[in-house]
């Protein structure tokens, strides 16, 4: 017999599996991984050092782009972190928009995830499905925000303004005729919240959808069943969280553990694993998408019986309304210093943490009294799951990586920061 | 939940009183502070101890306090570039002095949950070298910490004692400097590009002028002061 030497293999920074830039230098004996070494840093902004050179509210916008499929959710984290040192809270009815929103944004990215995973191992149909309801959320968004991705919508002290009365209609273009145009307008004669409603009601069938497609399916079942399995000691020694470590069995979840804006006000239930295999987490994440639409239906629920303000009052920190600035001088005068200088937080230290898609993502914030970080740290969940992606891989074939890639639920944007 | 950080906090202080340097509760959260040398001690007591049972390593993070609670309000030279001190040159003689600094320059931060307690804790550690600042690693303990120290070195140039595998992690094959250090300048050393003359991608002294848009200022807000002396 011929003999074998290991080799090794060069995976990425550019492949389609690897969501992202990653380079992952594989050791291999034959087509059996001995070990995967990640290059990460690719996509490395150096996001943290930004924020310190800008006060606080400008880097919002940077929150959105670390983790670029759940934009709002890495607001919520920043924001609760200076809202934290600032001893302010949100008004109920801005904490009832933030949870709506961050559930949206669970779903979005639990779309994204499903429909790239499920590409990666072969089924092409999932990612055209979960687009198909992407295009709304984003809709969504975009009537709240003014932008599809990059919300920046979250404030310290509540949420930039308030759900509008009307949806945006489509209009006929070169692309779009009339029957298409009536047809993408039929549910959008309403508010926003109505729109939102009318998409959890919609929602649970396509979910059903995606398990028709995937849940029993022979093949999808083949490449995720016993792939990365990961034991619930391994899965806290190597700082998995979210659904990675819940995929293990471990009931963790911060909505229900921490609370943070409304979640203990709202019904669901956390999800968890048996065996700690991708498919167990695949399984996770779909419950998941189920419960994050009944807390969205929940929060429609109230916030369309409850109108109240969605900014907090103190305009030290938060502006005061346009109208407002027209006729009143202080109003002025708090606007002209907001916009060129900012707010000062109390000196200290705090860390404030949410449950993101991915994970838990948190935020440390040092200040030393001034109008920005003196060192802003992000805590990103894809970070620590990259890292484990060698215990996980080991001993597994060359094409179960591109399964515990997905499975991982990896975006470069909060890897690399 | 802050009775029973109260309760965590003086269980730790009764067994680990003479080791830490500080613990205080801020905000809802408990810090302690420790020495280097005992770093790796209290954090095997922390892992390993039933009241404590911390079984995951959330994060590590290194801190530089080279220009803590210095402002940029002073201008000088052109009016967008304020607040911007150094002029960096390649050579070593051209440079600035190094910035006098007293006191400990770089911390490492480490956040610590308890999944089965429901508990956090922030564990800070000076190092105690400006120049070549260490501490021992974590890694042992928590696997996680692996990578998590590997970023703090590469960003901050603190050594991790006993680590397997300390490489660099998110900068550039090659790069040279810890970016995050105080003293590192936003718009960085060197940049990038592709030369058409000579067919490959060349490193060229930074081009564009570092700037300030606004200025860092500290203000004293009433606020957040606990009540003035004699007015309690």
């Amino acid at each position: 017999m011929a003999e074998i030497k290991n080799y090794t293999l060069n995976f990425g920074p550019a492949h389609p599996a690897a969501h992202g830039v990653l380079r992952l230098v594989l050791e291999m004996d034959g087509e059996v991984i001995q070990r995967a070494d990640p290059h990460i840093g690719l996509l490395h902004r150096g996001t943290e050092k930004l924020a310190e050179s800008k006060p606080y509210n400008q880097s919002i916008g940077y929150m959105d782009r670390l983790d670029y499929v759940s934009m709002m959710c890495n607001e919520h984290g920043y924001v609760l972190a200076l809202e934290k040192m600032l001893g302010i809270e949100a008004p109920i009815r801005a904490q009832y928009i933030r949870t709506m929103f961050d559930e949206i944004t669970r779903i979005l990215n639990h779309l994204l995830w499903i429909g790239a995973h499920a590409l990666d191992v072969g089924a092409m149909t999932m990612f055209l499905y979960a687009f198909r309801e992407r295009e709304d959320l984003m809709d969504i968004y975009e009537a709240v925000s003014g932008a599809r991705l990059h919300a920046t919508y979250y404030r310290p002290g509540g949420v930039y303004r308030d759900l509008p009365d009307t949806m945006p209609l489509h209009e006929t273009s070169r692309w779009t005729n009339d029957a298409d145009v009536k047809r993408l307008n039929a549910n959008r004669g309403g508010s926003v919240l109505d729109f939102i409603e009318d998409f959890t009601q919609r929602f649970p069938k396509y979910v059903d959808e995606y398990e028709t497609l995937l849940t029993d399916n022979r093949i999808w079942k083949q490449r995720l069943v016993d792939i990365g399995i990961v034991s619930p000691e391994r899965a806290l020694q190597l700082g998995l969280t979210g659904a990675m470590l819940r995929g293990s069995g471990v009931e963790w979840d911060l909505r229900k553990k921490q609370p943070y804006a409304m979640y203990d006000q709202v019904d669901f239930d956390i999800p968890v694993g048996v065996n700690g295999d991708s498919y167990d987490r695949y399984l996770v994440r779909i419950e998941e998408m189920r419960q994050s639409n009944n807390i969205i239906k929940q929060c429609v629920d109230w916030l369309k019986k409850n109108p109240g303000s969605v900014m907090h009052e103190d305009h030290k920190i938060t502006p005061p309304p346009r109208e407002k600035m027209k006729g009143d001088m202080e109003a002025l005068i708090h606007h002209f210093k907001l916009a060129t200088e900012g707010y000062c937080l109390p000196e200290g230290e705090a860390y404030a943490a949410i449950e993101h898609p991915k994970g838990e993502f948190g935020c440390y914030i040092v200040s030393d009294g001034a109008n920005k970080p003196y060192r802003l740290k992000v805590r990103a969940p894809g970070f620590a799951h990259m890292s484990a992606m060698d215990e996980l891989t080991k001993g597994h074939m060359l094409a179960d990586v591109v399964t515990v890639i997905g499975t991982m639920d990896i975006v470069f944007g909060e890897v690399d920061r | 939940m802050s009775v029973s950080l109260q309760t965590l906090k003086s269980h730790i202080d009764d067994t680990q009183g003479e080791k830490l340097q500080q613990s205080t509760i801020a905000l809802n959260e408990l810090t302690i502070e420790v020495a280097p040398d005992d770093l790796l001690e209290i954090s095997t007591f922390l892992h390993d101890d039933e009241a404590c049972a911390f079984e995951q390593l959330i994060d590590v993070c290194g801190v530089d306090y080279l220009t803590y609670g210095s402002t940029e309000w002073e201008t000088g030279g052109s009016g967008f570039s304020r607040g911007v001190k150094r002029e960096f040159s390649f050579d070593a003689d051209e440079q600035d002095e190094t910035v006098e600094f007293d006191g400990k320059r770089f911390a490492v931060v480490m956040h610590l949950l308890s999944v089965k307690h429901n508990q956090r804790i922030r564990v800070k550690c000076y190092c105690d070298d400006n120049d070549f600042p260490r501490v021992d690693s974590v890694e042992s303990i928590w696997g996680s910490a692996n990578w998590f120290e590997r970023e703090t070195f590469d960003m901050f140039g603190i050594l991790f004692n006993g680590h397997p595998d300390l490489r660099r992690i998110l900068t550039d094959y090659g790069f040279i400097g810890h970016p995050f250090r105080k003293d590192f300048p936003l718009i960085g050393h060197v940049d990038m590009r592709y030369d058409e003359e000579q067919k490959r991608v060349i490193y060229e002294p930074v081009s564009i002028e570092d700037r300030t848009l606004v200025p860092r200022v500290i203000r004293k807000d009433q606020r957040f002061t606990p009540a003035v002396e004699g007015d309690e």
